[in-house]
This record gives structure tokens, C-alpha cells and sequence, in this order.
């Protein structure tokens, strides 16, 4: 899309914006709609959004695809990890209560914002893999055969 | 409101728009948080996706090589029972709806002292509900090494077959 200027500009433009957002909705996920998932896939698009208008290989030097494949495990851990400290420090499985002995709020609180953080991951990772895995088989489209 | 194309690329518009619609109607029912994931999944992440399956496949649906009563008449019945089971549903907004008189009261209670999170899904989601939402993130998860699994490694190795033979 070599020619395409101004979907090139806006792409600049947005792709920051849309990664603000996707953290704006990660971390503002306990005050107001949204949460790990839906940051996830915003996430997900502005790497997306960029790799369709410049190239893969662009999207592929910031994000590359072993990076991607590890960070879909990475997510899990970290949300599955989050149960075993919980489990290791004496409480049940995923009892967020845990992380902090003295204020049990504050310890949800925490615990919330890394299972968030976990989800947020492994989904941003899958996205981008499942991405990553269609373009990779694709013949590049020329312009006009759209 | 029917239409009638053959073009993959029209539908995969329309699914899109579909969804967004259908976003718009979950914030009507108050469903933000469903609103929210319907409108980033749905008109999204799977009308890039489903662009991608097209530029893989072809561009346009073949005619059918059979007659269309059969799968109209499935789709009829079991979207005349699905109706049917609506019907049971409770008025919306019915503050005496089993999902309001369940557990809904205690979670309401319990929250802002146990919590300290203010958006309640949030809170249901990850504390009270974090086995099921642990089980959605290991499907994801599953999804991901599928798709990875099938399509990168065949892409892998066609590619080096195709550098043995050069």
C-alpha cells in the first residue's frame, strides 16, 4: 500500500492512540467498563491496524512472532500464578485475599489488576498470533484486486 | 431487512456492521461491559480475521449444488423454538427475575467491603468468578496454539520445502 498516503498518516496517528486506550481500559477496568479482554483485543488491533497498512514484516520487527507465541503462555502463567501464591501462602486457590494478610481489600485489589494483567496478554498474544499465522500464508494482494 | 450477495467481502462488511449493531443493543439493555467486548470482538478483531480467510480463499461464494428447502426448514424450526423459549424469559428489568434474586443481592453486599473494586463485573469476574474466568483465558489460549499449531508450522515447513527444492 505504498501509495495510500493518508490511510499511512492516519495509521501513525492512531496506533498510539489506540495502544493509550487499550491501557486506559486494562487499568481503569475496576472503575469502568471494560477489564483484561477487551484491552486485549484493542491491543491486538493497533499491532494489527499497522501491519495492514505498512507490512507484517514492519509489525514483525516491534512484536516478533517468537516474542507472541511466548507471551500466550506468559498470560496464562501469570494468572494461574497469581492462584498458586495464593494457594502457597495458606489460603484456597485464587483467593486474591492472600497477597496481603493485613488488608484483605487491598490484596483483591492486586490481585485483580495481575489476573487482568494475565488475561490482557495471553489474549493481545493470541490475536496477534492468529494474525501473524493467516497473513503468513498469504500471497501479498496487489492493490487493484480489491 | 434481507439481503442477498455472494460477495465474501460484502458479507464479512455486514457481519461487522452486524455486530456493532448488536453492540448498540447491549448498551441499551445496560450490558456495557458486553457491549464493550462485543464491539472490539465482534466488529473488530474477527471482520480483520475473517479479511484474512478471504484473501486466502476465494472472493465469492459458489451457487449451491443443492436446493435450499432442507437447511431453510432447520433453520425455521430451530429459530421458531428458540422464540418459543424466549417467551419464559422474565420482563426486562423485572426486579423478581431468578438472575437478580440468586446470588446477585449477596454479591451487591459483599463487594464494596470485600472487594473495594467499584465495577462489580470486574469484581464477579476475576474474584468471585476467577475459576471460569481462568478457564475462558486457558480456551483463548487453547484457540491460539490451535490456529499456531496448524497454520504457521504447516507455513514453516512449506517454506523450507520450497528452499530444498530451489
Amino acid at each position: 500500500m505504498r501509495h495510500h498516503l493518508i490511510l499511512r498518516v492516519i495509521t501513525k496517528i492512531l496506533a498510539g492512540t489506540i495502544m493509550l486506550f487499550a491501557f486506559y481500559v486494562q487499568f481503569h477496568g475496576d472503575y469502568s467498563p471494560g477489564g483484561g479482554f477487551q484491552a486485549g483485543v484493542i491491543l491486538a488491533v493497533a499491532f494489527i491496524l499497522y501491519g495492514l497498512v505498512f507490512s507484517v514484516e514492519t509489525v514483525q520487527r516491534v512484536m516478533p512472532p517468537w516474542l507472541v507465541h511466548r507471551a500466550m503462555a506468559l498470560g496464562l502463567l501469570l494468572y494461574a500464578g497469581t492462584g498458586v501464591a495464593a494457594l502457597l501462602l495458606g489460603y484456597n486457590f485464587l483467593d486474591y485475599a492472600a497477597l496481603n494478610a493485613h488488608d484483605p481489600e487491598h490484596g483483591q485489589e492486586l490481585g485483580i489488576l495481575l489476573v487482568e494483567g494475565g488475561v490482557g496478554i495471553t489474549v493481545t498474544a493470541v490475536m496477534l498470533s492468529i494474525y501473524y499465522a493467516f497473513v503468513g500464508r498469504t500471497p501479498v494482494i496487489g492493490d487493484e484486486e480489491w | 431487512m434481507a439481503v442477498r450477495t455472494r460477495s465474501l467481502f460484502a458479507l464479512a462488511m455486514l457481519s461487522g456492521g452486524f455486530s456493532l449493531v448488536s453492540a448498540a443493543l447491549f448498551v441499551a439493555l445496560d450490558a456495557v461491559d458486553v457491549a464493550f467486548t462485543e464491539a472490539a470482538v465482534g466488529a473488530g478483531i474477527s471482520t480483520v480475521l475473517m479479511l484474512g480467510t478471504l484473501a486466502l480463499t476465494s472472493r465469492y461464494e459458489r451457487a449451491p449444488a443443492h436446493k435450499p428447502w432442507l437447511p431453510l426448514f432447520v433453520v425455521t424450526v430451530t429459530g421458531a423454538a428458540l422464540i418459543y423459549g424466549t417467551l419464559d424469559m422474565p420482563d426486562f428489568g423485572d426486579p423478581n427475575a431468578p438472575a437478580m434474586r440468586h446470588v446477585m443481592p449477596e454479591y451487591l453486599e459483599r463487594i464494596p467491603h470485600e472487594i473495594g473494586v467499584p465495577n462489580i463485573v470486574t469484581a464477579i469476574l476475576a474474584s468471585y468468578r476467577g475459576y471460569d474466568t481462568m478457564g475462558e483465558t486457558a480456551v483463548v489460549f487453547t484457540a491460539g496454539i490451535g490456529v499456531v499449531a496448524l497454520l504457521a508450522a504447516l507455513a514453516r515447513r512449506r517454506r523450507r520445502g520450497e528452499e530444498e527444492e530451489s
